[in-house]
């Protein structure tokens, strides 16, 4: 039985997600024996041969011209007939903006069962199982699919890409779906840019965050420094978007975003529960703050207590030399 | 323009999880039940077109055991002028299931405008709105964070990685909505007492078959007890050292 992966495009490229889902579908693969197939949609052909690099054996292929942009109900029909015909025994999709309003479609077109936000998969006897955190990850779910095929969407930054296959190229076949692109939709226009060039924090690998600790909105800065010195994207706590010091973008948190980078700095966080909900899959974490009894120590990896206002411009200082 | 608002109750986010005794759902011992905070920003959005048009109904449907009229009510006293309890005692914590009872109760009332929010903070699956959608083959937009209504049509902002996403999207349509969209409202003393008069009409339902089986509920492993590398700036440097040296993360 294969394994089908949705492959991500925006603007005509690839996104590194799909090398992620590609990965575990590699992996999955190899426990349950099968191909490796992708579906993609798009205007025109991103590099999808390319991917065999990345683990894929074949990919299909739905192009529309109406895919220079996405559309949820043309992509699902296209993903829908490409389940058709593979007749995989799951479907991997990344949980991306995208990936998380494409998936539920499809589940409902093929009248099966979706694991989204998945952080773990393992097969157990050639069945399959996810492992999925709930209210923000305070708790983990474990999943059984009894219908066919299974659906599940991966978290992003979780799962590793494959080693890459030198050399090797994907067959690229054309997919054939039926959509009414006339009927009413959905349709996208336009895109603004918000971050500034940095990763949007569900993608970043490095993030610093900042909380009530700053005492105002203008110290924010401090936190923005170490960002640009580490390359990494900002956060903020929920107390400080509330009080209209940072957007709702910015936020961490349960009712935020959840995030699992390499490094995750706290500075000012005193760490309520439904802040650490949201970022204690992170793979490291500092903390900065001035009451050594903060909640936000209890999950650190590594502290300094003492005042941000003087640890952060010397950790700004400190890792802008290293570079 | 009738709309409908799709509610959950949830746990509070200040929750500190437990384990059920059955091993696979959350224990609802000392548990604080509210509207779902997505949910919030669904409903006063409906609301504010509703005012905006000075026309049309807001009707919200939540399906879950007896408790959860305490949640309709309090959609109710927001502003919203009659709710659908579709009554089940255990509610399937199955989103295709959900997606097709709720469509079911939407269908016959023809809406113009179909509200969630983008995901309810307990299971976080992030699902039933986008498959409502496909169910009753309506167009879709999730995760709107800037809604503006244009007659026979809405243009819609969405959150992307990154920025924005600008749609046009023919109503009837359904929409999910994200944190920035709007203040939802306090309920005033008045809307309180108001809504015990509005109607709850309740319905039995059945969810069929599992599309999914859970199979257990874990805590997370505790994180391993980290240090204080030490106190002030000076202990920048030694900072700087294990995270180069023992996390190699920078």
């Amino acid at each position: 039985m294969s394994i089908l992966v949705f492959i991500e495009q925006r603007d005509g490229q690839l996104r590194p997600v799909s090398r992620e889902a590609l990965g575990e579908a590699v992996r999955l693969a190899a426990a349950l024996g099968g191909p490796v197939v992708g579906v993609c949609c798009s205007a025109s052909d991103p590099g999808l041969a390319s991917l065999g690099e990345a683990g894929a054996d074949q990919v299909v292929f739905a192009q529309h011209e109406a895919f220079a942009t996405y559309d949820g109900a043309g992509y699902a029909a296209a993903v829908a007939a490409a389940v058709k015909q593979v007749s995989p025994a799951a479907v991997l999709f990344s949980a991306s903006a995208l990936g998380k309003d494409l998936a539920p479609r499809v589940a409902a077109r093929l009248g099966v069962g979706l694991a989204s936000d998945c952080t773990a998969v393992s097969t157990d006897g050639g069945k399959l199982v996810a492992t999925r955190p709930i209210h923000a990850g305070k708790a983990f779910q474990k999943i059984a699919f009894p219908l066919s095929p299974a659906l599940l969407s991966l978290r992003p930054k979780v799962f590793a890409a494959a080693a890459a296959q030198a050399g090797k190229s994907a067959t690229v076949e054309a997919l054939a779906f039926t959509w009414d692109a006339a009927a009413p939709r959905a349709k996208v226009t336009g895109s603004t840019g918000a971050q500034g060039g940095r990763p949007d924090l569900t993608e970043a690998e490095i993030v610093v965050s900042g909380g009530r600790g700053l005492k105002g909105p203008e110290h924010f800065a401090l936190v923005e420094e170490l960002a640009d010195a580490l390359g990494a994207t900002v956060g903020a706590s929920r107390a400080v978007v509330d009080a209209g010091w940072r957007s709702h973008g910015e936020q961490v948190g349960q009712t935020g975003k959840v995030v699992s980078p390499k490094l995750y700095v706290a500075i000012g966080i005193s760490g309520a529960i439904q802040h650490l909900a949201g970022m204690s899959s992170s793979r490291c974490i500092v903390a900065i703050n001035k009451d050594p009894e903060a909640p936000i120590f209890k999950v650190a990896d590594y502290g300094i207590v003492g005042d941000l206002f003087e640890i952060v411009p010397a950790l700004t200082a400190a890792v802008k030399q290293l570079h | 323009m009738l709309q409908v608002v799709c509610i959950k109750q949830v746990a509070d986010t200040e929750t500190r999880v437990k384990v059920a005794a059955d091993g696979r759902t959350l224990d609802p011992a000392g548990v604080t039940w509210i509207l779902n905070p997505y949910d919030e920003l669904a409903v006063e959005e409906a609301l504010r077109l509703r005012e905006k048009l000075a026309t049309g109904e807001v009707v919200v449907i939540s399906l879950g055991a007896a408790a959860v009229a305490t949640t309709l009510r309090a959609a109710l006293a927001m502003g919203a002028d009659r709710a659908i309890h579709l009554k089940n005692d255990t509610p399937s914590p199955d989103s295709l299931a959900v997606a097709r009872a709720l469509a079911d109760a939407i269908r016959p009332l023809s809406p113009g405008l179909v509200w969630f929010g983008k995901s309810a903070v307990d299971d976080d699956a992030a699902q039933v709105g986008a498959m409502v959608a496909e169910l009753l083959g309506l167009p879709g937009v999730t995760v709107a964070a800037k809604f503006e209504h244009q007659g026979a049509s809405a243009r819609v902002e969405r959150e992307i990685e990154g920025g924005r996403e600008v749609v046009e999207v023919a109503l009837p349509a359904v929409i999910t909505t994200e944190k920035g969209l709007n203040e939802p409202r306090y309920a005033s003393l008045k809307g309180i007492m108001a809504a015990k008069k509005k109607p709850i009409e309740e319905r039995a339902v059945e969810l069929g078959a599992a599309n999914l089986e859970i199979l257990s509920l874990e805590l997370p492993a505790p994180r391993a007890a980290g240090r204080i590398v030490g106190e002030g700036a000076a202990a920048v440097p030694e900072l700087v050292r294990v995270l180069r040296e023992e996390a190699k993360v920078i």
